[in-house]
């Protein structure tokens, strides 16, 4: 049953990617034409506009929520294909092992770096 | 629509032999046989046994594509020997091999064990709740026409390995149920008589069950019996889903029904023997 929850997970970190990622791209590459996510106006990496999305709390849940869907889907989906080489029992434990350390940590590291610029874009 | 002409030729039978008392690993002999339209592989192989090679070892039974024992891998794709025409995959050459993903006994027979471990392994027969009623029925399980439908498809199964055989995952992770157990047991927990699912989900729902497939589809298309095993194993992972989401959709069991009343029996038809279980 172990594997229906990670593959439940996996699908939902699908979708939870698919909205916000598409949120990503419609800020980077249709803020011409939208223009909802760029309020200083011009292109969508202007540092003003940078600083501006920073800002806003919501913004900074959402990349955090986006790393860690992106995380877990793009770790189950190597550690299934590591599977497929024909890992023995043992190895497959060690990879669960290393890929939810490995998980943890850069998933920290993204959200200690988002909360960061999050709150040196409220004091700038 | 135009029927397809063919004219009797020699096709010359590439045939991988392996005698694991004598040979270190398998190695292809050539035979050339006179073929006829209508001739099966089956026909070829044993026409070379006949007149050629007497210690050519094969397995076969029914020699209508029912019995499942003759799958072997017929130019590359596993096939049935006796539901293929020669005509029909080669021109002139033809490679028959064991079928892969088993280890081999002599030359074409593969060792179909791991295939009935793992069928087993999902308990391939009708699970219920109540066991007073197994042992003791007082009457039929009812299941109607539509319930029937669910899940016939996969009941066609002989068990022939043919789809174990073209299955990439259990070319790396041998332990894989594949695609014979895991339709089968989509095929039980999908029978509204069953209440087995329960049980089964443990074992499918594991390390080396239903979400090791990654849909390569190859199983159905080699299936000699339309039984479309990749399919199942999808509907098989969207129950497990549902059930984990604790959404699956708790149907009702089959009604028992009883002997009818008020109708007398014929005296010319006699009562049931006596159970022996």
């Amino acid at each position: 049953m172990r594997e229906t929850r990670y593959w439940t997970w996996h699908i939902f970190a699908g979708i939870i990617i698919l909205v916000l990622l598409g949120i990503h791209m419609i800020t980077m590459h249709l803020d011409t034409i939208l223009g909802w996510f760029n309020p200083v106006g011009g292109g969508a990496v202007d540092w003003d506009n940078l600083l501006a999305r920073a800002k806003l709390t919501i913004y900074a849940v959402l990349y955090v929520v986006l790393l860690a869907a992106a995380l877990y889907h793009g770790l189950y989906g190597l550690r299934t294909i590591l599977f497929e080489l024909g890992l023995r029992c043992g190895q497959q434990k060690f990879v669960n092992v290393l890929f939810v350390a490995l998980g943890i940590c850069l998933f920290a590291l993204g959200t200690w770096v988002t909360i960061k610029f999050n709150i040196i874009a409220q004091l700038a | 629509m135009t029927k397809k002409v063919q004219k009797e030729t020699d096709i010359t039978f590439y045939i991988r032999r392996y005698n694991p008392e004598k040979d270190d690993k398998p190695h292809w002999q050539k035979f050339t046989v006179h073929v006829e339209p209508g001739m099966t592989v089956l026909d070829g192989l044993h026409n070379i046994k006949e007149t050629q090679d007497g210690t050519l070892s094969l397995r076969y039974s029914c020699r209508m594509g029912v019995c499942g024992s003759c799958g072997m891998l017929l130019n590359g794709r596993p096939s049935l020997a006796c539901n293929t025409q020669i005509l029909d995959i080669a021109k002139k050459v033809l490679t028959v091999a064991s079928l892969p993903n088993f280890d081999i006994v002599k030359d074409l027979v593969p060792d179909l064990t791991p295939l009935f471990e793992k069928h087993i392994s999902i308990h391939p027969h009708i699970l219920r709740g109540d066991s007073g009623e197994m042992l003791n029925p007082t009457g039929e399980f009812y299941q109607s026409p539509d319930e029937l439908t669910g899940y016939l498809q996969f009941t066609y199964c002989i068990k022939c390995g043919l789809c174990m055989s073209a299955c990439p995952t259990i070319a790396t992770d041998p332990e894989y149920l594949g695609p014979q157990a895991l339709p089968q047991s989509y095929r039980y927990s999908k029978d509204t008589r069953d209440d087995g699912f329960n049980q089964r989900k443990k074992i499918v729902g594991d390390t080396h069950g239903a979400f090791r497939c990654h849909y390569a589809g190859e199983c159905s298309n080699v299936c000699p019996k339309g039984v479309d095993p990749a399919r199942a194993i999808q509907l098989m992972k969207r129950q497990l889903v549902w059930d984990y989401l604790k959404l699956r959709r708790r149907r009702a069991k089959s009604p028992i029904l009883g002997k009818p009343e008020g109708v007398e029996r014929i005296p010319e038809i006699p009562e049931p023997p006596p159970f022996t279980v």
